[in-house]
């Protein structure tokens, strides 16, 4: 035994170069790695950086106030987005409302309610193949089903609907997903002491999941935000120089639904309208409405991290 | 469990409830128009232009002349733009419905062939020429097989989509069928696409709006026009295009109004007499081509006579006087 480790002891040290080589490829092979990786990186990053800028760049005379609080026109330097950004945050407000619970709803049941069986197993390997499908499919689910189904016609109400059910399973898998970073000792210590099902639900998991549920709602939401495909083809109207009957009303029960009815335009169609314009001043407009969607978009998603970072900071198990 | 079920499903009517109401009230004088992306730009001058006088809201959409005629003989618009006349299985969709529409003409446009403008070589082309390059099966590749005085320069062909009105229009134009075309060039919805696959390619050709070749005068060139054989080359202008030279390449654009629209909703009505009086102010200002004074007048007054029906009978046709036109609605 001794014999052996000397002889053992000796071949390390005969072979010490070899080891000190070897650690020298892994020291490289490091180097390597992290060189490839952020070359991987900054080809995303740099390829957004410099359509970002070449979009601010392109658009920089189109910066200011009025460009907000100007109705479409024919001629472009008095063209505005304000019925694209309202539309955009009319449709956006029904996305929410129809994402959220629904969504939120699903995750929670699949996770926390739902037999284990063949049927859920399907369920789940749908929600799962849901978020792949390509948005121009709910578009044309919805022009079926919202806009001539139901009579819905080409409102706003039709476009929310649509970008909700395009942005649930997104929601829902990352409902399931917050649920499930919560360890099983939080949920076992709550039955422990004697909670029912509906008490650790409702005041453990939920409320610890926030932060996963907020980030994935937004992240949802800002994925919506830019879908053009999806509203083209539930035929959103390029030209429309109104706003639609504000939500809230000076008589009682102040608030109206009109607004859902209403005919509308979302700021990534005005920007495609834009761009197909022959007059090169109109693409001015478009870099402008790019940049902008660029910069609301990155907003959503900063909060996102931000809430998430919060909510998880003032959790303490 | 039940109670639950319940009060989702009184929610659920209130819902309906408040939409049902919501839609009456929403009653607002709305003109809805949708239709050709190439009309688009006139009528969305002319709703900016109507709205500021009128409180009456003008809706545009941009569906192409077919998605259009779709909605309109579906009857959810009351006007629909058009780049080419209605073609008979729009014509049968509409009677079904039973929608009846007013057809008038409101500008023209000229096509216009256009080359890379490093491309030296070509002066002018024959709409025989032009067929050699764009026919069905064609085999030309290079501005040699064009004709033998040119240089050996690959040819680089950009067109318009297959379902573009443009497209109807050219291959009728120029191959004798609508829609008959050599299917080998890159196409594109987006003539901002043609434009810059033109600019990129010295051997480069392409065919579109005359607008788009306007914005784009400093990239490329536009080629004048052979009609036949001892006729004159003419180069796209307004004024060509007008006075009836430019030919066959220069297009009739029209829109379509609900003929009950047009009686029955005063605004619609107000809106239409606005357009033809504006036309040849706007229609300029917007990069396409006024009809002559006289044929306002006359489409003016065929409005007035509210006479429905299309003088083409489902089939586009190339170099036709918007004066005959009327008269064989009448």
């Amino acid at each position: 035994m001794a014999v052996q480790t000397t002889q053992t002891q000796a071949s390390v040290l005969n072979n010490l170069d070899a080891v000190r080589a070897m650690i020298r490829r892994h020291k490289r092979n490091d180097i390597l790695f992290a060189a490839v990786g952020l070359i991987a990186l900054m080809i995303g990053l740099l390829t957004l950086l410099t359509l970002f800028i070449q979009l601010v760049s392109d658009g920089y005379p189109r910066f200011n106030l009025q460009f907000f609080s100007d109705f479409p026109s024919r001629r472009p330097g008095s063209a505005g987005i304000l019925t694209a950004w309202v539309g955009s945050l009319l449709v956006m407000l029904v996305t929410f409302f129809t994402a959220v619970p629904v969504g939120v709803g699903a995750g929670v049941y699949l996770e926390e309610y739902a037999p284990k069986n063949l049927f859920s197993d399907l369920i789940e390997i749908n929600v799962s193949n849901l978020a792949g499908v390509p948005s121009i499919i709910y578009g044309l689910l919805a022009l079926g089903l919202f806009v001539y189904g139901l009579g819905l016609g080409q409102s706003i109400l039709t476009a929310g609907l649509t970008l909700g059910l395009l942005i649930l399973p997104v929601v829902i898998v990352s409902t399931r997903e917050a649920i499930r970073g919560i360890p099983v000792a939080i949920r076992e210590a709550a039955y422990a002491v004697g909670a029912t099902k509906w008490q650790v639900v409702s005041d453990h998991i939920v409320k610890y999941s926030q932060g996963g549920i907020l980030t994935g709602i937004i992240i949802g939401m800002s994925r919506a935000i830019g879908e053009t495909a999806p509203i083209i083809t539930i035929g959103a109207l390029t030209f429309i120089a109104f706003l639609p009957p504000s939500p809230i009303s000076d008589v009682a029960p102040y608030l109206n639904f009109e607004w859902l009815s209403s005919g509308f335009t979302v700021l990534p169609i005005q920007m495609f309208n834009w761009l197909s314009r022959p007059d090169h001043a109109f693409h001015i407009n478009a870099a402008a409405t790019g940049a902008i969607i660029i910069v609301v978009t990155l907003l959503m998603n900063g909060t996102a991290i931000y809430l998430r970072y919060k909510i998880r900071k003032n959790i303490k198990w | 469990m039940k109670t639950t079920l319940v009060k989702s499903m009184r929610i659920a009517a209130l819902i309906a409830v408040t939409f049902a109401t919501s839609h009456v009230s929403a009653a607002d004088k709305v003109i809805a128009i949708d239709g050709s992306s190439t009309v688009y730009p006139i009528t969305e001058a002319m709703a900016e232009e109507f709205q500021k006088i009128q409180k009456v809201k003008v809706t545009v959409g941009e569906s192409g002349t077919g998605g259009g005629f779709k909605k309109f003989c579906r009857g959810e618009t009351d006007i629909s733009d058009a780049s080419r006349p209605i073609a008979q299985k729009e014509m049968d969709a509409c009677k079904e419905a039973g929608i009846q529409y007013i057809e008038l003409p409101i500008a023209y446009d000229a096509l216009t062939v256009v080359v890379n403008s490093k491309n030296d070589w070509v002066k002018s082309l024959s709409v025989d020429e032009l067929k050699s390059i764009w026919k069905p099966g064609s085999t030309v590749k290079s501005w040699k097989q064009v004709n033998s005085t040119y240089p050996d320069k690959a040819l680089g062909l950009f067109g318009p989509g297959t379902a573009s009105g443009t497209f109807d229009y050219f291959t009728e134009a120029v191959n004798g069928k609508a829609k008959a075309s050599r299917t080998d060039y890159t196409p594109s919805e987006d003539d901002n696409v043609l434009v810059q696959g033109v600019s990129g390619n010295v051997g480069g050709m392409a065919y579109f709006g005359y607008a788009y070749y306007e914005a784009n005068k400093d990239k490329l060139r536009a080629i004048p026009i052979i009609a036949k054989d001892g006729a004159p080359a003419v180069m796209p202008s307004a004024a060509a295009v007008k006075d009836g030279t430019y030919q066959p390449l220069s297009r009739p654009l029209f829109i379509y109004v609900n003929a009950t629209a047009a009686a029955f909703k005063p605004e619609v009505k107000a809106f239409v007499n606005f357009y033809l009086d504006n036309a040849p102010k706007l229609v300029t200002e917007v990069g396409y081509v006024e009809l002559p004074t006289e044929d306002y007048v006359a489409v003016k007054a065929h409005y007035k006579s509210m006479k429905p029906g299309t003088g083409f009978g489902g089939k586009n046709e190339v170099g036709i006087k918007i004066k005959d036109l009327i008269n064989r609605i009448k």
